[in-house]
This record gives structure tokens, sequence and C-alpha cells, in this order.
């Protein structure tokens, strides 16, 4: 298995995970003409640390039944998650170039039976109830698997998701992790504007969840924060991870527009500039 | 019924750990058995439907064979989503159990009439659909269930359902179809015999299609009555050789006749190729109902008591005469008046 530990404790292995990350993503979804590349940019650094670090998971073994469970709520930036996955090598790299294509195994929303992924999801609201099941099951067996679970800020509007942080408070799952992309923009409009979820912390910690508030690119402060679940014994543990939508590609930060277009071949250019990678 | 089911359910989870059963804060004087005795196999996720099959199937791909329990329509139709993304799409071991199924809660209203749930739930892949017609079906059904993996959606009634079947009725039922001993999914289990017409009832009607089948009896018409507890997968063998073998086919069940029992078994028919036969869909019609009252009430409201479903048969079989017949028979008997 991969220790939780391992790495260049200096971090530069997390930037470069984080990097290829962000090069993956960029290129599989302009060859693709897919969307949602805000939506993987402002998580990458998260995907970096999770599967650089937190998450106890052997690429050789995704099935190991002690392995640490990472839902993908958000499931539409499914892109980001199969670079991690192949970065860490659960399945060739080679598989990344057929996302979104007739055929492939990589379809435009996160789908179970690809090594490494847990479960399907796209549907918004789904990720947190199914993590919450998982998280019981692990307390109910005496198993000392965790449960992380990324979520969108959107998704914070669904219904669903709010019945799942009542339980997870509830049976006290401190075996629970979640992490919140909070880059303040949904689907066609900034999150304040649309459904504001302030106090979010607030609304968190009213359910019973110890919760943290962090820079979502800050990796050091990132590890240090995901080395240290449960925030508090006895909770579930909420990182809300500030972040921005494009994070590392400066025309797409900040920007509601790339949570739909995909980048052109200038694009493209322009932000493996940025990054420091050529096409 | 749901006593039969709770009781087989407390049974089977004592024979094996795998068994939970997650509810949504209802089966008051029911589910208590289940949680008292195994604590920590029962969880009540509260009146929250999504989390609640969510949760299951979690827990089910943790590898748990998980029951959520629900009333109507709370808990396949408030979370059909679950049903379908998070339970049917992992093929995830959760079986969702809904007491009440039909028109059983009458008299509290529309809301609680699970009157399109056969139709909703049975449009899913990977789905077992069982609506047990008896109590001793409800157990065998939940046996079944246990024993097979993958998701399933057990229709009970509510309770004091008569029992139809004899507790062994092997020896009555000839080779070829499931016996209640050997209750098999997916195979309908024959009442009786006779090659007038068919009675295909599914659920809560089954014990009114013995008692039809009875009274067409008294007047000289034999009706092969089939327990069809299982809409998905149909027992299409059963329902081809009662189209080759019985000379009409009538679905009974406590649902809209809209993608019911009655429709899956019109899939079948429309698309084989087996003669024509009369058929006919007894149900519910496709609207809400503005009338109050008893499961007894609302049924004869709608002709599906003994009385109303021998009427709506009668019906069919006098609409049985081949057209040309009738034809010829019209012609000879006009003739005189031409001359």
């Amino acid at each position: 298995m991969q220790p939780a530990n391992s790495g260049l404790q200096n971090g530069r292995d997390l930037k470069d995970l984080a990097q290829s990350i962000r090069i993956h993503t960029l290129r599989m979804i302009h060859s693709a003409k897919s969307s949602h590349a805000g939506s993987c940019l402002s998580m990458a650094d998260l995907l970096a640390v999770l599967y650089g670090r937190a998450l106890r998971v052997d690429p050789s073994r995704p099935d190991w039944p002690d392995r640490d469970r990472f839902v993908l709520s958000k499931g539409h930036a499914a892109a980001a998650l199969y670079a991690v996955l192949a970065e860490k090598g659960f399945f060739p790299k080679s598989w990344l170039r057929t996302f979104y294509q007739n055929g492939s195994r990589l379809a435009g929303h996160i789908t179970h039976g690809v090594p490494g992924v847990e479960v399907s999801t796209g549907s918004l609201g789904h990720g947190l109830p199914l993590a919450c099941g998982m998280a019981l099951a692990a307390k109910r067996d005496e198993s000392a698997y965790r449960v992380f679970a990324l979520l969108s800020d959107g998704e914070c509007d669904e219904g669903s998701t709010w019945e799942a942080m009542l339980f997870a408070g509830h049976h006290r799952l401190d075996n629970l992790i979640v992490i919140i992309d909070y880059n303040k923009i949904q689907s066609i409009g900034r999150v304040e504007e649309v459904l504001d979820l302030e106090p979010f912390a607030a609304k968190w910690a009213a359910c019973r969840w110890s919760v943290r508030e962090i820079d979502g690119h800050d990796l050091s402060e990132l590890e240090s924060a995901l080395s240290s679940v449960p925030f508090t014994r006895g909770m579930p543990s909420c990182l809300i991870a500030h972040t921005v939508k494009g994070k590392g590609v400066s025309y797409m930060e900040d920007k509601l527009l790339w949570h739909y277009r995909s980048p052109s071949e200038d694009d493209l250019r322009l932000a493996f500039g940025e990054l420091g990678e050529s096409l | 019924m749901r006593t039969a089911f709770i009781r087989t359910l407390v049974e089977l989870a004592a024979q094996d750990e795998r068994v939970n059963l997650v509810v949504g804060d209802l089966g008051f004087g029911v589910v208590e058995a289940f949680a008292n005795q195994f604590p920590k196999r029962f969880v009540n996720a509260g009146v929250a439907e999504q989390n609640m099959t969510a949760i299951a199937a979690g827990m089910a791909l943790s590898g748990k064979i998980v029951f959520t329990y629900s009333i109507a329509n709370f808990p396949t139709l408030r979370c059909f989503e679950q049903i379908r993304n998070d339970v049917c799409y992992h093929n995830a071991n959760v079986i969702v159990a809904s007491v009440g199924g039909g028109l059983a809660y009458g008299a509290l209203g529309m809301t609680h009439h699970a009157t399109e749930d056969i139709a909703v739930m049975r449009a899913l892949p990977n789905i077992t659909v069982v609506a047990p017609g008896d109590p001793l079906e409800a157990e065998l059904a939940t046996r079944a269930l246990v024993a097979q993996p993958g998701p399933a959606y057990l229709r009970l009634g509510r309770s004091g359902e008569p029992l139809v079947h004899r507790q062994s009725p092997a020896s009555a039922t000839p080779p070829g179809y499931g016996s209640c001993r050997d209750f098999q999914l997916g195979q309908a289990i024959q009442l009786a015999n006779g090659d007038d017409l068919t009675l295909i009832a599914t659920g809560t009607m089954l014990h009114t299609a013995v008692a039809v089948g009875e009274r067409l009896c008294e007047t000289g018409i034999h009706a092969r009555v089939l327990s069809m507890h299982t809409i998905k997968p149909l027992d299409v063998a059963a329902v081809l050789a009662a189209a080759r073998e019985t000379r009409a086919i009538v679905t009974l069940e406590e649902h809209s006749i809209t993608g019911g029992l009655g429709s899956a078994v019109a899939e079948v028919l429309a698309e084989s190729a087996v003669e024509k036969v009369p058929f006919k869909r007894l149900g519910l019609p496709s609207q809400f109902t503005s009338l109050v009252g008893s499961q007894e009430y609302l049924k004869q409201a709608y002709s599906l008591t003994v009385d109303g479903i021998l009427a709506s048969i009668t019906e069919l079989l006098n609409r049985r005469d081949p057209a040309p017949l009738e034809f010829t028979r019209t012609r000879a008997f006009a003739q005189p008046f031409h001359d």
C-alpha cells in the first residue's frame, strides 16, 4: 500500500501532482470538447493532497477492503479524478486520451467500474448520503477505514445533502470527512446570488460537524488539515476549502464561463504556457 | 403481510449478519422486533427517504444486505433517483420494502395511495419487482430476495390479508409451475387450472382472483388462476402458455392499469407470435380519486370486487365471438327485411 506519509516532505511532489492533474484535465477537456474545466481546476490541489498524502489506498489493489473510501460527489469534475487516479497508477495514463470518447470507460461524469472509482455520481447531492452509509458500515463493522467525500458548493443546495448532514452529526460519524470545494460559482451564477450558503461553516457546525476553513490552494495547510482528522473525536469533519474556480489558468479564474466552455487549441497553448507545460 | 415480512426478516437476520434494516421513521409496532434484537443492524434515518436510500446503498457497497422500509410511495417515488443511481446502477444489495401497496391506506387519501409504484420501479434496470399475494408469499419472497443478490422492490400489503395458499400446495400444482413450497422469483404460481380464461393477479388482488375463479367455476367457466408475484422479471412462459392454452386473459392489480402488471403482460402478448386472445387489464384508472373511503370502499368504486370483476369478465367473454361469425348471423337475420 501507499503509506500515508510517502513522498517528499517539502511538498514538491504535491505541487507536481497538482500540476499534472491540471495539465491532464485541460488536455482531456480540450480533446473531448467537453466542459467543467473550472470545476476540475478548483479542486486539483485538494485531489493532490488527498491522493498524495491523506488517503490510504493501494493502486494495485483498488478493492482492498480496508482502503479509505473517496466519494467524488461533484461528479462533473470527473476529468480531474481520472487524472489523479492515472497518475497514481490505478490505470494506464493512456486511458485519459479516451475520456468522453465513444467506447471509452471514462464517462463525462465519474463512473464506477474504473479502478479507484468508488461510486458513480453526476446528479448532485448523492455523494454525501452514500458516504454516510459507508461510514456507518465501517463504524458498525469496527473497520478502521475512513470515508472522504468531496462536494461542490452548488450541491449544498440539495435537500439530500442536508439530510445527510443531519444524519452524520447525529450518528457521530467521526470516520467521515467532507471537503467542500467552495469556489463560489455554481451552475449559472455566483453562489451568493443564486442561493447563499453563508454563514456556511455555522450551518455545518449547527448540524454537529467539526468544521475548519482553509485556503484550498495552500498545499501545506491542506496537508496539515487532512492529517489531523477527525478534527474532533466523535464528530464528522467538514473542511471548507476556499478555492478559486479555474485556479491556475489566469483567464479561467473565477469565471463562470469556464464551467461550460471547452478550451480551444489557442486557449490550451495559453494555459499550458502559464502552467509551464508545452503542448 | 407486514407481520410475515418482519418476522421473516428477523429470522433471516439471525442467520445472516449481513442483513440490515434502514427505516424512514415509520413502522411503529412493526420494526421494533428487528430493532430490539439487532440494534447494530438497524437505523432509523429519520423522515428523509433520499438519505435512507443512499445510506442503504452505501452500506450495501460495504458488504451488507440492506432493506429500506417505509409506507406507500415514500420509499419509492420520493427517492426515485437514489434508487436509480445509487442502488440500481451500482447493482447494490438493497431491497426497498413498502407497506401499503395500492389503496391499503384508503381513507388517508391520495398521497398515501401507492398506485404507480410498480410501473415506476419496473422501468429500472437491474431491479426485481415483487408484490406478494398473501402472507406466505410475503415470507417466501423475503427469503428469496435475501438469497438473491442485487436490487429489489418488495411491495407489501398492509395487515390482515387472508392466507391464500395452503401451507404446501405443491401437490395441487402441475409440474412446470412454481409451487409455493419451491417459490421462485420470476415464476408464477398456478392456484387453479382451467382453459376458458386465465386470471393473472399480483399482490393484494390474489385472494380476489381466487374467489372470482371459484364463482366462475359455479357457472361452468373454468379459469386458470396465476399468482404473478414477480412483475419483473415477468414469467413470460406462463403468460404465453395462458395465451395458447386458454381463451382469454385478464390481469388484476391494485395499481394503475398504466405501466403495471397489465401493461407488462400486454407487452408480452403484443410482441408474441401467439394468436391474439381477448385481453383485459383490470386495475385502477389513471386518475386521482376524488373519493374518500376505506380500501374496500375504493376497490368497490373501481369494480375491483369479486362482483365487479365478474361483470368485466362477462363483458370480455361476450365480445369473444369472432367477428365473421357475428357478421354472418346478422346477415342471416337481416335477410328477410331486404326481400
